[in-house]
């Protein structure tokens, strides 16, 4: 009897003690930054006094050749700086990067193992020469913020044309 | 997941096929007190719509000889969207300008993809004129079916228009048929306007022969009277007019009553030609006249057939 006592309650102990690990350690770290994203697709649209202009619109009818804004909303919403913040956005494979992107923008086209400006990049061709990196190429885009004060928000975006 | 990113998107020339999903999501690292963090943005998914273009062309070598009679065009259709489509086809063989109008008869589709239309074995389309669903990017070959007017003169021309236009729909580019697409997506015309017309050209092109038959006489007393003796010179001259050619001309003629042939004397372009039935082109005989075989000889041509007689 006695041996059987002695195994029920290690059991016990041992849910006692599991059960609440998890809970507590998401209690414990909330996380403080949102990323909120979204796309809008470019038209061209002819205003009143005749001219052309781009609008960003609802993605409704959109095909090949095509124009896309990627944007991300960010936010502190925690009562602390966070640093070192750095956002990644993969290229979806059935769209390039647009020509107009800013040349300033960090970018990707390998995959993520090199960064770079993309005038900075080069591209291997099969015969292995290189080539300057086009937007085609593009894998990635990356943004690095030194820190968001506490409270802060912003938005990034990247253009792209539907391949 | 890498190798996904690394895949890259196929390079089409109707673009992304329709019904693709684009799924985009931001990815973030952050130090929140020295601690590393990371965090993904939600997922924003938009499906590619369906793009309606076609384009089509001529395969003619230019213009296509033809004769009175039946004649095929051909033509190359090419879904330049980015989906599956079946296009809409018309022929118009009454093309302002034309010198004659072909009667249509039939569009064909080229089954056995040799290019060539083989009657019996390519597949006639029925009404109406539907092409299959044809993949994106992919092409076919079609042929247009006509009869050339037997009242078309040689060197007329007829041209015959093919116009093809996709079954969801064509109109102005940027024209959207709501749920028309694939996989219940919208269909937008794009920059063809999902309507092409090409041209084949045919050319009449047939050759006449007119034979034109001259005599000159030498009577004995070296004068050209027709007395017993005189030797009468026959020229048929063969003239071929108009354009191409025409196959396996022979030229006959019998030896007139009352005068005897003059053995070894019948000629092809002053050239001898032997009496016997043998290799060379011509025989003749007394009892069954000259008989020149010119064979093929094309427009613009003159052969003269000489032969002489003597009066009995």
């Amino acid at each position: 009897m006695k041996p059987i006592n002695k195994l029920v309650l290690a059991l016990a102990a041992a849910t006692a003690l599991a059960a609440p690990a998890m809970p507590l350690l998401a209690q414990a770290t909330p996380n403080p930054v949102v990323l909120s994203g979204d796309v809008k697709a470019v038209k061209a649209v002819t205003g009143p006094d005749g001219k052309e202009r781009t609008e960003l619109v609802e993605p409704s009818t959109i095909v090949p050749g095509d124009r896309l804004v990627f944007g991300t909303d960010y936010a502190n919403k925690g009562a602390e700086p966070v640093t070192n913040f750095v956002v990644t956005n993969p290229l979806p494979a059935a769209v390039r990067l647009a020509p107009d992107a800013d040349p300033a923008l960090t970018v990707s086209v390998d995959g993520g193992k090199t960064w770079g400006v993309l005038g900075a990049l080069t591209v291997s061709n099969p015969d292995g020469t290189t080539r300057p990196a086009a937007q085609a190429d593009v894998t990635q885009v990356r943004w690095v913020l030194t820190s968001i004060a506490p409270g802060a928000s912003g938005r990034l975006t990247y253009p792209a044309i539907i391949r | 997941m890498l190798a996904g990113l690394l895949v890259s998107a196929p390079a089409q020339a109707g673009g992304v096929t329709a019904g693709t999903l684009i799924e985009n999501t931001a990815e973030a690292t952050y130090e929140e007190g020295g601690a590393p963090r990371n965090i993904s943005s939600n997922t924003v998914v938009v499906k590619v719509d369906e793009l309606l273009d076609v384009t089509l062309t001529s395969l003619d070598p230019g213009r296509l000889t033809a004769r009175p009679g039946n004649a095929v065009l051909t033509f190359e259709l090419t879904n330049q969207g980015n989906g599956p489509e079946a296009f809409r086809l018309l022929a118009d063989p009454a093309v302002a300008g034309n010198d004659f109008d072909t009667t249509f008869r039939a569009i064909a589709i080229d089954s056995n993809g040799n290019g060539t239309y083989d009657d019996g074995v390519d597949q006639i389309l029925g009404q109406p004129q539907t092409t299959p669903v044809i993949a994106q990017d992919a092409r076919i070959t079609l042929f247009v079916l006509v009869t050339v007017p037997q009242g078309a003169a040689d060197g007329q021309t007829s041209t015959v228009a093919l116009s093809a236009q996709a079954v969801t729909g064509s109109g102005t580019p940027g024209t959207v048929f709501d749920n028309a697409g694939v996989d219940g997506g919208d269909a937008i015309v794009g920059t063809t306007g999902a309507l092409a017309t090409a041209r084949g050209v045919l050319s009449n092109s047939f050759a006449s022969v007119q034979l034109v038959k001259s005599v000159v006489l030498r009577d004995p007393f070296g004068g050209t009277g027709a007395v017993p003796g005189t030797v009468a010179t026959f020229t048929i001259e063969a003239r071929v007019s108009g354009s191409g050619e025409v196959a396996n001309l022979v030229v006959t003629d019998a030896i007139p009553a009352g005068t005897t042939y003059a053995p070894g004397t019948l000629a092809l372009d002053g050239s001898a030609l032997s009496d016997a039935v043998d290799g060379d082109a011509g025989n003749a005989s007394g009892t069954n006249g000259i008989a020149v075989k010119l064979g093929n000889v094309a427009a613009g041509t003159r052969r003269a057939v000489t032969f002489n007689v003597t009066i009995d």
